[in-house]
């Protein structure tokens, strides 16, 4: 990928203005949305103890996000003792320098990579790119991205927003040696993925991976997949470089009980994905590499309504309920965690320095069903109102809501408030209100003011 | 100061005074009873997998008779006589291994690559996966799968063929694992 999404510019409103304009990419993420939310309701409701699982699940991930540093000593223990190597980041750009001086340490000039937010996170394959280094996306639908030059838009399928012509083009233009007379039928494009991909898979000597989970008690890491190509990254090469953020810890083996049934579930809307492989340490002659990653999660620990957002396991289940992720897509967040997930964690994780990441607390209807299906209990609506009171908020809308919580906090006032905007009913503009109100008025027409208030009318006709 | 050590202290600072939460632990540890192997017959036949369920004695044969003329590779202590592992990962034309155990509920196979499983990549690289299963192997639940399995070891999870569905959600086997998994159920 050559751009980048961080200090994008616009917010979310004039993002998603442009999006919901663009009616294939509408009924692709209808479609999508749709069949997913149906599946996952469909293997929920197989599962009479869901409400247990989740509340477990909910309790295991805040237990360790209040013992994280003791739980991370033990898990970077039980790696060493397992033969593999531990590092630290605090931020991207050492996370960064920590895989560059790996790869470059192997001779290598090339590796293959297993679909991972933290590295989209911390924009690795530029950071790789720049020394000299190729990533290759072995995802399918990371590689339709790449390939496309283009942006994830969904945490799980994150090209969602392309459909199949627009694969096959991208296939044709970008892809060398297409199969001759290449359809877009999707057999015959992951085809075409597969004997693109093999060869590579064969020949690269290091992989970059993330993982889902890794316990501490074990040093066990675990990755959730569907194609193979995660299994084709983790098993080949000969050293593996997994970069992992510090909230993917469980405390002890028995947890993945828990979340091997919520993950895949709450996910793609199957009982178990196709492949999960797990490993400990150095396995089978690899030279392994763990690099754990802070980049912000450490900031989002000490708030203490934000910290939920840490629980996610990145299943993607509130993107496919949300109706604004709906209509507007993934592109719009500007971030590689889109969606009402996207929306607490990017302005968590970025802060709220520039305009769009300043605009996410509202992208959302605060409709709570993105609550209800979460399978770790992550309070969404409760952070966004939290993170929209803590956004930058121009001078003249704070000015606005001082004067407004003056006026309401005393019932003379408002009544008093009432009368003068009765008598100057005739002055106020029936839709668009000037200056910085109009702001307000871009998606609402103003209400008509009554004659009289509601108050002065009980006051005429009932109280005598 | 180290990552390491700011990493630490930083949590340290981030979770002062927080109280710790006890884990309830009142979801199911074992998800049926019954015809376990119906059960799992059943959900692996859901992913779109060959499946059989037979007495112990023609399982052993179905085996012999989908591996004869076949360039198979045969794990070191996969119990199956006259039949010579095919050498070469890449040339073979299919793999045949048995599991550490399998969940009913869900229609998975465990793989430690212990004795008769093979190394990862043999199960892998192959296009066409026979996997064989002792009706003794076959738990109900995740739980008790987990419970079974030995975290030192490598484990791959199998719920069947490799499969995608990143274009427009339609569902296409075999990507980059075995387009064909056959599991033989043996009672």
């Amino acid at each position: 990928m050559s751009a980048t999404f961080l200090g994008m510019p616009g917010n979310f409103p004039k993002n998603s203005q442009k999006a919901v304009q663009d009616s294939q990419l509408r009924y692709n993420l209808r479609k999508a949305t749709h069949t997913i939310r149906g599946k996952r309701a469909s293997v929920v409701g197989e599962l009479p103890d869901w409400a247990e699982l989740r509340a477990a699940g909910k309790a295991i991930k805040d237990h360790t996000l209040r013992n994280l540093d003791r739980y991370l000593v033990q898990l970077e223990r039980a790696v060493q003792d397992a033969g593999g190597t531990v590092h630290w980041a605090r931020d991207a750009a050492e996370a960064n320098r920590i895989v560059t001086a790996l790869v470059k340490a192997t001779g290598e000039r090339e590796v293959v990579k297993v679909k991972s937010m933290a590295t989209q996170e911390i924009e690795l394959n530029q950071a790789l790119a720049a020394e000299g280094i190729t990533a290759y996306e072995t995802d399918l639908a990371e590689l339709i991205v790449q390939l496309g030059d283009d942006f994830p838009s969904h945490i799980l399928v994150p090209a969602i927003h392309r459909n199949r012509s627009e694969i096959r083009e991208i296939f044709l233009e970008k892809m060398p040696k297409t199969p001759e007379g290449l359809t877009d039928d999707p057999p015959a494009l992951a085809e075409a993925a597969r004997l693109h991909l093999r060869e590579r898979f064969l020949r690269s000597k290091v992989a970059i991976s993330g993982a889902n989970f890794m316990v501490a008690e074990t040093g066990t890491l675990v990755v959730l997949e569907s194609e193979g190509n995660g299994r084709m990254c983790l098993t080949l090469p000969e050293t593996l470089i997994s970069v992992v953020g510090i909230e993917k810890l469980l405390p002890a083996w028995r947890d993945l009980e828990v979340f091997l049934q919520l993950l895949p579930r709450s996910s793609t809307g199957e009982r178990m994905n196709p492949y999960t492989s797990m490993w400990t340490g150095a396995v089978e002659g690899q030279d392994f590499h763990l690099v754990l990653l802070d980049n912000g999660r450490t900031g989002v620990l000490a708030d203490e309504v934000g910290r939920q957002a840490l629980r996610c396991i990145r299943c993607s289940a509130c993107l496919n309920v949300c109706p604004v992720y709906e209509r507007a897509g993934g592109h719009a967040y500007g971030s590689v965690y889109p969606g009402p997930i996207g929306a607490i964690l990017t302005p968590q994780l970025r802060g709220m320095g520039s305009e769009l990441d300043a605009s996410l607390p509202y992208a959302s209807s605060l409709c709570g069903a993105c609550y209800d299906v979460c399978p770790v209990a992550i309070d969404i609506p409760e952070v966004l109102v939290d993170l929209r009171a803590k956004a930058p908020h121009a001078a003249a809308e704070k000015a606005g809501m001082k004067v407004a919580g003056w006026i309401l906090d005393d019932h003379r006032r408002l009544a008093a408030a009432q009368r003068i905007a009765a008598k100057v009913r005739g002055l106020v503009p029936k839709k668009r209100l000037p200056g910085p109100m109009s702001a307000w008025t871009d998606t609402r027409d103003v209400p008509e003011i009554p004659e009289e208030s509601f108050r002065d009318w009980w006051e005429r006709n009932e109280r005598a | 100061m180290s990552a390491r050590e700011e990493i630490l202290a930083r949590i340290a600072r981030a979770v002062a005074g927080a109280e710790d939460v006890e884990i309830p632990r009142d979801y199911r540890t074992e998800a049926a009873t019954g015809d376990l192997v119906g059960l799992f017959a059943e959900r692996v036949d859901d992913y779109r997998a060959v499946v059989h369920v037979l007495p112990a004695a023609e399982a052993a044969g179905l085996v012999a008779e989908r591996v004869a003329g076949r360039r198979m590779i045969v794990p070191d202590g996969f119990d199956l006589a006259g039949h010579e592992s095919w050498p070469d990962l890449h040339t073979a034309d299919g793999v045949v291994t048995g599991c550490a155990v399998a969940v009913a509920v869900t229609g998975t196979i465990v793989l430690d690559h212990g004795p008769g499983q093979g190394t990862r990549a043999q199960t892998l690289v192959p296009d066409y996966h026979l996997c064989v299963v002792r009706a003794g192997q076959i738990v109900s639940s995740v739980p008790e799968a987990i419970a079974r399995l030995d975290p030192s070891r490598p484990l791959t999870w199998i719920s069947g063929p490799s499969a995608t569905s990143d274009i427009e959600l339609s569902r296409v086997e075999g990507v980059h694992g075995p387009r064909t998994l056959e599991v033989v159920i043996s009672t």
